[in-house]
């Protein structure tokens, strides 16, 4: 394709500073995870320090790969995906793409800076205070305006699917994040700030908000992302557009109730209580939609994983998706939750999803997307992404099952009465207990680590190597005249 | 740009004809096992929405479903079904004594787990998972005991603690700091004292010493120690006061814990349980830390 300077470019320079901040941040966010996976297992790698004890390193693990690595994945490849699908540059230009890409890089610092320091509201994924809350929604609307407006300005009849899961996305996150953050800051010159509700509602209102961070930053934007990139990948069709329809709207209508299933067994009312339950069990089958129109797609195109070591990881990402969405109906069942409630069993049914699901759907993406963005044919070594992929997926079943293991232990030890009806164990030798788990869990994060750094290695050679074409401005087509 | 539906090569299915950067859509239908789950996924839920309380009502309350469920209830029954203080054991345990108790092999038993059910979640954070102490913490499985080890002693000791705020706990005496003129001005031994009668005391646990230095050792021990520890150092527990020639010691039997104890004293603290526990709870701990292995 030859740069025409006259007419207007896709705006990619933002994504391509999106893509190297989701593997600068993918790093990041793993070694912290490493480390206080470590930090469990051995007390001592506390330092004796308040600014990297666990409570305060674990935000920022969190945080960081959830919404520094996921968020700038997703935001940087979601602008990438409405311009090539609208065939239309994005809307506000490289002005507001660039405000965007610096405006959400200083949030994630904001962010991450309070958590060491201690400052937090201390509720789950929405640890950061007013100041930076108030930060984060200026830079979440500059992005709702500027991928709406890119949608407005589209050339194409349709809306393409994968702009429907985006645009739930961005929209839903808007809502969750405003109404969970509603707070009153004790003044304008201090980081401390008293959240509006209280009690139950509060918890409500925090696992509403937490169980749809699920929901709609880490199921609905992922997808719209795989609703890219596997065809893409593939060279072949979407399987089934009347499944995108109904599996999009069912898993966005369902998906908002499910929240009081993070509650069973509190002081929430038991009718919300069994309402959490039945939406989560109904939303097995809109999650699964999107799995099968995944995999489906590659029908007829199976071969091309032989070839194509990133479509692996996008692939194998949607069956990590389908197994932690058949597993978490199944924790939301009350009986099953009252045993794998505040057990490990949710840290593994979490980081199947986190690393299996997330990381594997990105890692596929920045694949394809980087020799693209670069002007590449292909990456620098289709030979390291194999190792990466082996690496990494080793490393997710060594957490996983360890976290299994882990979870069903604890929670059994926890409930065991012996003859006489005495409580078998004390809650120290549970913690024994899963010392060993601990160890490969930690083998597990390593893994994971070292796959991502093999990919940062190949990702940066891919980008820089001297290999064939050369960076330029690709145009965004016209309509014939 | 296509608006044409034409048919995709390999599976033989309509596209819908749109078509976005190269990507195209099938049209195929809706799988039917998954139409069918998602059907069956409903139906459970109304189902489950019948049974159990579900729908808020606009005049207030809720739906209570037919089985009539409620979280609290149903805990109230599981404490109730598996009450320990229900059972009859608990009973006889709060009416009989410790003997009594001892002599009755099954109550007993029942006791001992009991016991050890108790110590676990209250004891064992300083005593040790198995009673094996720690440093400032008495083990519990040796027959060395500080306030006495027989089971009426145990008992005694579990229920109102050592030096605390229990009128009745051990207050014994407080072992002074020898090496600190400011806490203890009349007594103050200077610290070659403080080695040699740290030298004497290992000389009586039939460790190699310096015998002179011992040998001094011996008169500072005579005129400032043995009136709690006793003169052969065989300690006193109506003092509190541990003996120091059974090789067993609370902090530490190395010259250099020895000199620390002796320059700054110690004054170890326990609490009273009988202020947080039932008596039966408390007699079913003392009889299982009896039967740990040092019990008289």
């Amino acid at each position: 394709m030859t740069a025409q300077t006259r007419q207007p470019a896709y705006v990619d320079d933002v994504v391509r500073a999106f893509m190297v901040a989701t593997v600068f941040w993918g790093v990041v966010g793993f070694t912290m995870g490493l480390l206080i996976a470590s930090q469990l297992a051995f007390p001592q790698l506390n330092f004796g320090l308040e600014w990297t004890s666990f409570g305060r390193l674990r935000p920022v693990h969190t945080s960081g790969v959830i919404f520094a690595f996921g968020g700038s994945g997703l935001i940087g490849s979601s602008l990438f995906i409405v311009q090539r699908t609208c065939k239309a540059r994005l809307f506000g230009g490289w002005q507001l793409g660039w405000f965007i890409f610096w405006g959400y890089q200083l949030f994630i610092v904001l962010a991450a800076t309070g958590y060491v320091m201690g400052i937090t509201q201390g509720k789950e994924y929405a640890e950061p205070e007013w100041y930076v809350d108030l930060w984060l929604t200026i830079v979440w609307v500059a992005y709702l305006v500027c991928f709406v407006g890119t949608l407005m300005r589209r050339q194409e009849p349709h809306i393409y699917v994968a702009n429907w899961f985006l645009l739930g996305f961005i929209l839903t996150i808007a809502m969750l994040h405003l109404v969970n953050n509603a707070a009153l800051p004790v003044s304008f010159f201090d980081w401390k700030s008293y959240g509006a509700y209280a009690g139950v509602q509060d918890a409500m209102i925090e696992w509403w908000y937490g169980h749809n961070a699920v929901g709609f930053f880490l199921t609905a934007g992922f997808l719209g992302m795989m609703y890219y990139f596997i065809p893409k990948a593939a060279d072949r069709p979407i399987y089934s557009y009347r499944l995108s329809i109904v599996h999009f709207w069912s898993l966005i209508f369902l998906y908002i109730w499910a929240g009081p299933h993070h509650l069973h067994y509190t002081a929430l009312p038991d009718w919300t209580q069994t309402l959490g339950m039945v939406f989560s069990v109904m939303l097995w089958m809109p999650s699964w939609g999107g799995m099968i129109n995944g995999l489906m797609t590659l029908s007829g195109a199976w071969h091309k994983l032989a070839t194509n070591p990133g479509l692996r990881f996008s692939v194998t990402s949607l069956a990590f998706y389908g197994m932690s969405t058949f597993e978490g109906p199944v924790m939301s069942v009350k009986p099953v939750n009252g045993l794998s409630h505040y057990t490990d069993w949710t840290i593994g049914h979490v980081h199947s999803g986190a690393m299996g699901w997330v990381g594997f759907i990105t890692f596929g993406a920045l694949y394809y997307i980087f020799p693209v963005l670069w002007g590449k044919t292909k990456v620098y070594s289709e030979k390291l992404v194999s190792w990466h992929f082996w690496i990494a997926t080793l490393g997710i079943v060594f957490y996983v099952c360890a976290m299994w293991a882990s979870g069903i232990m604890q929670g059994l030890m926890w409930r065991a009465y012996d003859a006489n009806g005495f409580l078998q164990y004390s809650f120290i030798e549970t913690v024994e207990a899963m010392h060993p788990f601990y160890l490969i869990r930690m083998l597990g994060g390593v893994l994971y680590l070292t796959g991502a750094l093999i990919m940062a290695f190949n990702l940066w050679k891919t980008a820089t190597g001297s290999q064939d074409s050369v960076l330029q401005a690709v145009p965004v087509p016209q309509p014939a005249q | 740009m296509s608006n044409e539906v034409e048919k995709d090569k390999l599976s033989g299915t309509d596209t819908t004809g749109h078509e976005w950067d190269g990507i195209k859509e099938l049209n195929t239908p809706l799988p039917r096992w998954w139409l069918y789950t998602f059907y069956a996924c409903i139906l459970f839920a109304i189902g489950y929405c019948v049974l159990y309380p579900s729908i808020p009502l606009p005049w207030g309350g809720h739906t209570e479903g037919l089985l009539k469920f409620t979280n609290r209830k149903a805990i109230e029954e599981d404490l109730k079904a598996n009450a320990v203080a229900a059972r009859p054991q608990y009973a006889s345990i709060a009416a009989r004594d410790l003997d009594a108790i001892q002599a009755d092999a099954k109550l007993r038993d029942f006791a001992v787990a009991g016991g050890r059910a108790a110590f676990a979640q209250n004891c064992a954070p300083c005593h040790g998972n198995s009673g094996q102490g720690a440093k400032g913490y008495p083990n519990l499985l040796d027959d060395v005991w500080l306030w006495g080890g027989s089971l009426d002693q145990i008992h005694q000791t579990i229920r109102f603690g050592v030096r605390n705020a229990n009128p009745e706990s051990h207050q014994g005496v407080v072992m002074p700091a020898w090496g600190e003129a400011a806490k203890n001005p009349p007594q103050v031994l200077a610290a070659a004292q403080i080695s040699a009668v740290a030298d004497y005391v290992l000389s009586l646990n039939h460790k190699d010493v310096d015998m002179g230095s011992a040998k001094a050792g011996q008169a500072v021990f005579a005129e400032n120690c043995a009136a709690c520890h006793g003169e052969n150092a065989e300690g006193n527990q109506d003092m509190g006061a541990p003996p120091l020639i059974t090789g067993v010691w609370l902090y530490g039997g190395d010259k250099a814990s020895l000199v620390e104890t002796i320059t700054h004293g110690r004054a170890g603290q326990m609490p009273a349980w009988s202020e947080r526990l039932d008596e039966p709870t408390v007699k079913m701990l003392a009889l299982y830390v009896h039967q740990l292995g040092g019990g008289k």
